[in-house]
């Protein structure tokens, strides 16, 4: 069923970058900066004119560099609304028109002369324009075998096959006994597959990760019985924040298989989810047990994690994962989008 | 044909429930009584010094202690119970069982394959301690002594040492003394990581290390003797080893 969905990913026709974050904005400052310094070494015949020719044409750039930056950040949202097509067009031309109208403002009141710099901005701005968003688009792109792969995987390794047999066995125990908790139990199994198998490409909203974890949890109490302790501590607004989705379930799973199976008395898995500022944190912990060594598996969502939170957050997501005080403890920070 | 005493071993109760429930559907087909449960390997170890079994359902994966190991220490009975194991998902055990030939059951389990397992362990099917060993390979939690017809579980970590004497080892912890039948170079070779070894017929615990005192001794040894916690004894420290153990009495 993933193969015969793959391709559409190759398809799809992308989306925007998102103008406010950093690791964008960081790209698109570089980019632009070279483009002027290799402009200066073509137009300077030694070192001493390229600085010059450097410092001539970052004073036209630079200023209407910003002025794009601020605008597009303004505009995100808006833009972000629009097809991919009309957003690239409108982007495009925001950043034409603002170039340009910083050049006249430059050559009429800073400066006597209106240069070849007019027209410079007319065409090498939105050139530039074009060149960043291909650029964004192919690295989007570049993650997308990855996700396709991470969808793969989730079937295969995310929920593991020691929880599945193990689940249906708890259900087949009680479906004799109590038939009402076996529908529940199946309800819930088969809800968590159907987000498995879900496309997960777009971000959700943290409550749909919530309820997630929650049906999982139901069935991991089912089996477990009082061994498995959670104790949620949500904060309201944390609820509203997009997330990738599948961010919190592999973890949770995780703190279930090395956190509370291996311990003979009961243990607590704590989640708190919160907005520090302009930021997302989410915090889990669980009972480490030393002795219970293989992390393989545990090595293999992080690293998943990760990539899905680089790919959707740049540089702005971070995750960190250690034991402390007999805990192991993930912490998740990211950036606080509102769900519409 | 008499009754198979049956051991139900399982840490998750609903497990248990159900392979009552399937026991339940095969009686006519294999006559039986359960003649004990547990939630983990001491328990169920208890439970068959208390109500001697012929077939134990043993899962594989449970806390403190596998079901794995649980088997190796039945062994020490005089009669064992068969052991069948059950497991949701374990490539590694499942990969060793057929290689070895080992009887095991897949959860969920179906009435009519536990029914033949039954049948095949009251025919006498029994796995021995040597193919237990090659199937789970990781060190075990507990040493088992046998002291009349029961088996008593000491726990590794509680171990200062082991020393090797004619054929039996000893074990000692902070209260007592244990024997136990075990080669010292197995168990060297078993708990590389916790035990050490100082001499040519003792392993000491790394974790009891404590310090070193000069003695006297004679021409193999080093001249020093090792301090553990928790014990008075002073342990003499062999040439050959007194620079690997010098090494961890420093750190």
């Amino acid at each position: 069923m993933a193969e015969q969905k793959a391709p559409s990913i190759s398809h799809s026709p992308g989306a925007l970058p998102d103008f406010r974050n950093l690791g964008v904005i960081a790209r698109t400052l570089l980019a632009v900066n070279a483009a002027a310094f290799a402009a200066a070494i073509a137009r300077g015949p030694d070192a001493a004119a390229v600085a010059a020719q450097f410092v001539e044409i970052a004073s036209w750039v630079e200023p209407a560099l910003f002025a794009c930056l601020v605008v597009l950040y303004a505009a995100s949202g808006a833009l972000a609304r629009l097809r991919y097509a009309a957003g690239y067009a409108v982007t495009v031309l925001l950043v034409a028109a603002v170039s340009t109208a910083l050049a006249i403002v430059q050559a009429r009141y800073v400066r006597a002369t209106a240069p070849a710099a007019l027209a410079h901005s007319l065409v090498f701005a939105p050139a530039l324009a074009v060149l960043l968003l291909e650029y964004f688009r192919l690295r989007s792109r570049a993650f997308s075998p990855a996700l396709a792969e991470a969808r793969l995987q989730a079937l295969q390794a995310r929920i593991r096959p020691h929880f599945l047999y193990n689940s249906l066995n708890a259900v087949l125990a009680i479906i004799r006994r109590d038939p009402k908790a076996a529908e529940g139990a199946i309800e819930d199994l088969a809800d968590l597959f159907r987000s498995l198998m879900a496309d997960n490409r777009q971000l959700i909203p943290m409550r749909e990760e919530i309820v997630l974890c929650r049906q999982y949890l139901n069935l991991e109490h089912l089996r477990l019985g009082g061994r498995l302790q959670v104790q949620w501590n949500v904060d309201e607004a944390a609820e509203d924040a997009l997330v990738p989705p599948m961010l919190l379930q592999p973890l949770v799973e995780n703190a279930v298989y090395h956190g509370i199976e291996p311990g003979m008395s009961p243990g607590a898995i704590e989640i708190r989810l919160a907005l520090e500022g302009d930021r997302v944190h989410v915090a889990l912990s669980n009972p480490y047990h030393a002795e219970h060594q293989h992390r393989q598996g545990n090595r293999m969502a992080l690293a998943n994690i990760r990539e899905r939170l680089q790919l959707h957050f740049d540089v702005e997501a971070s995750l960190e994962a250690g034991v402390d005080a007999e805990r192991y403890r993930i912490d998740m920070l990211m950036p606080y989008r509102k769900a519409p | 044909m008499t009754e198979l005493r049956i051991l139900i071993l399982d840490d998750e109760p609903h497990a248990r429930e159900r392979l009552r429930e399937l026991l339940d559907d095969c009686r006519d087909e294999v006559p039986h009584v359960v003649s004990g449960e547990a939630a983990n390997g001491p328990e169920g170890i208890e439970c068959l010094a208390s109500s001697p079994a012929d077939v134990a359902l043993v899962d594989i994966h449970m806390p403190g202690m596998s079901g794995i190991e649980f088997a190796r220490h039945v062994q020490l009975l005089a009669s064992p119970p068969a052991v069948i194991f059950v497991t949701a998902h374990d490539q590694y055990a499942v990969e060793a069982f057929e290689l070895n030939a080992v009887d095991y059951l897949l959860k969920p389990v179906r009435a009519s394959r536990l029914a033949a397992a039954l049948k095949k362990a009251a025919a006498g099917a029994r796995v021995t301690r040597e193919v237990l060993e090659r199937v789970d390979p990781h060190p075990r939690r507990f040493f088992s002594v046998a002291e009349r017809e029961r088996i008593t579980l000491v726990p590794v970590s509680d171990v200062l040492y082991l020393k090797a004497e004619l054929k039996y080892v000893t074990l000692r912890t902070r209260e007592r003394e244990f024997l136990v039948e075990e080669s010292l170079a197995r168990l060297e070779q078993e708990f590389a990581e916790l035990f050490v070894r100082i001499h040519r017929n003792c392993l000491a615990a790394r974790a009891a290390i404590r310090g070193c005192e000069r003695v006297s001794g004679d021409e193999s040894d080093a001249g020093w003797a090792l301090l553990l916690e928790g014990c008075g004894e002073k342990l003499a420290v062999s040439r050959r080893q007194w620079a690997q153990v010098k090494a961890l009495v420093r750190t």
